[in-house]
């Protein structure tokens, strides 16, 4: 059994990256799980009320569903998920083989712009989560 | 993998129910939800076909309290029962703390249960973990239907066909009527967090 534990720094870090990288740019709720289903860290605009436990089993047990997928038609992984609805939308972005960032946002975000902003912040939480390993 | 969150606090403990198909993980988790709905903050999430079949997990999150001021939060997690689901069943047990085995005590389910259980040693391997050091509690569960005057096995032989290596803590029990699925949660609770301890000091 293995122990995942992130110092008190790190986590601050982490959701410093959160919040100046997606919860600024409009998004309502972000989420770093890990396979297993835990949360990492959640950040929200304040507004939303999301059940993030039962959020982080699903969004885990999806993941892993498409993985799986993807396994079946020969490609190593599937690295992005994207739900789209009428009023909000979900995406999937992989940080490592551990961990997994979730973001909840609404019709006034583009995809793209988004994604982007995934990217970075994804670079630097890599960057922090780095520094636990040692 | 359970993870400890040094911040807010919090400790996130992942118990998976296992166990042959119909044998009554769902009937536990229901039971208890029903049972400690005042510890319990969200609604418990199952994913299952039109006939009520676990297709890939129930999930019920489970708070337990304090120790040494932190928050200790237990998920539970079932896994689908039918053979052909081995691949979900898999997926289901990453990180997993804990396990309940539960064990269907009808006669005509022996196999069954032996079958299960090895496959759950052999998936457990896929993940490097054994099944003689991960926290286990074995559940016989249906005790009730020998009233009804449905064949039943013996205490004793389901413990020498499951329990005879293993040497687990394991109960009788009835999850319809939910005679110890209480004491089966708090054993495999107690034995979860201790061998946590025991990592952590």
């Amino acid at each position: 059994m293995n122990y995942g534990i992130v110092s008190q720094e790190q986590l601050e870090q982490i959701d410093t990256i959160l919040s100046s990288k997606l919860i600024k740019l409009g998004v309502d709720c972000v989420i770093i799980i890990d396979m297993a289903g835990n949360i990492i860290t959640a950040k929200d605009n304040g507004e939303s009320k999301y059940d993030v436990y039962s959020f982080a089993a699903l969004a885990a047990g999806n993941f892993a569903t498409v993985d799986a997928m993807a396994k079946l038609v020969g490609e190593a992984e599937f690295s992005l998920l994207f739900h789209k609805g009428q009023e909000s939308n979900i995406h999937f972005s992989k940080i490592d083989d551990e961990l997994l960032l979730i973001s909840m946002f609404g019709k006034d975000i583009s995809l793209g712009f988004l994604r982007l902003n995934v990217v970075e912040a994804i670079e630097q939480i890599r960057k922090v989560w780095e520094g636990s390993k040692d | 993998m359970s993870f400890i969150n040094l911040k807010d606090k919090v400790v996130q403990v992942k118990i998976v129910y296992y166990g042959p198909g119909r044998c009554g993980k769902t009937t536990n988790l229901e039971y208890i939800n029903r049972k400690f709905r005042s510890q319990i903050q969200s609604e418990m999430v199952s994913l299952k076909t039109h006939g009520d079949r676990t297709l890939f997990f129930d999930f019920l999150p489970f708070d337990m309290g304090k120790i040494k001021g932190y928050d200790i939060k237990i998920q539970l997690y079932t896994v689908p029962g039918q053979v052909k689901y081995n691949a979900t069943r898999k997926l289901v047990l990453k990180g997993v703390d804990g396990v309940v085995f539960v064990a269907d005590a009808m006669e005509k389910q022996r196999e069954k249960n032996i079958r299960s259980l090895n496959q759950l040693h052999e998936n457990l391997q896929a993940y490097k973990e054994s099944i003689f050091k991960l926290p286990l509690v074995i559940q016989y569960n249906k005790v009730d239907l020998k009233e009804h005057g449905v064949p039943i096995l013996p205490t004793a032989v389901l413990r020498k066909d499951l329990n005879s290596r293993l040497k687990v803590p394991d109960f009788e029990a009835s999850a319809i009527t939910g005679y110890n699925v209480a004491a089966t949660l708090k054993k495999i609770i107690s034995s979860t967090v201790v061998s946590m301890q025991k990592k952590l000091l």
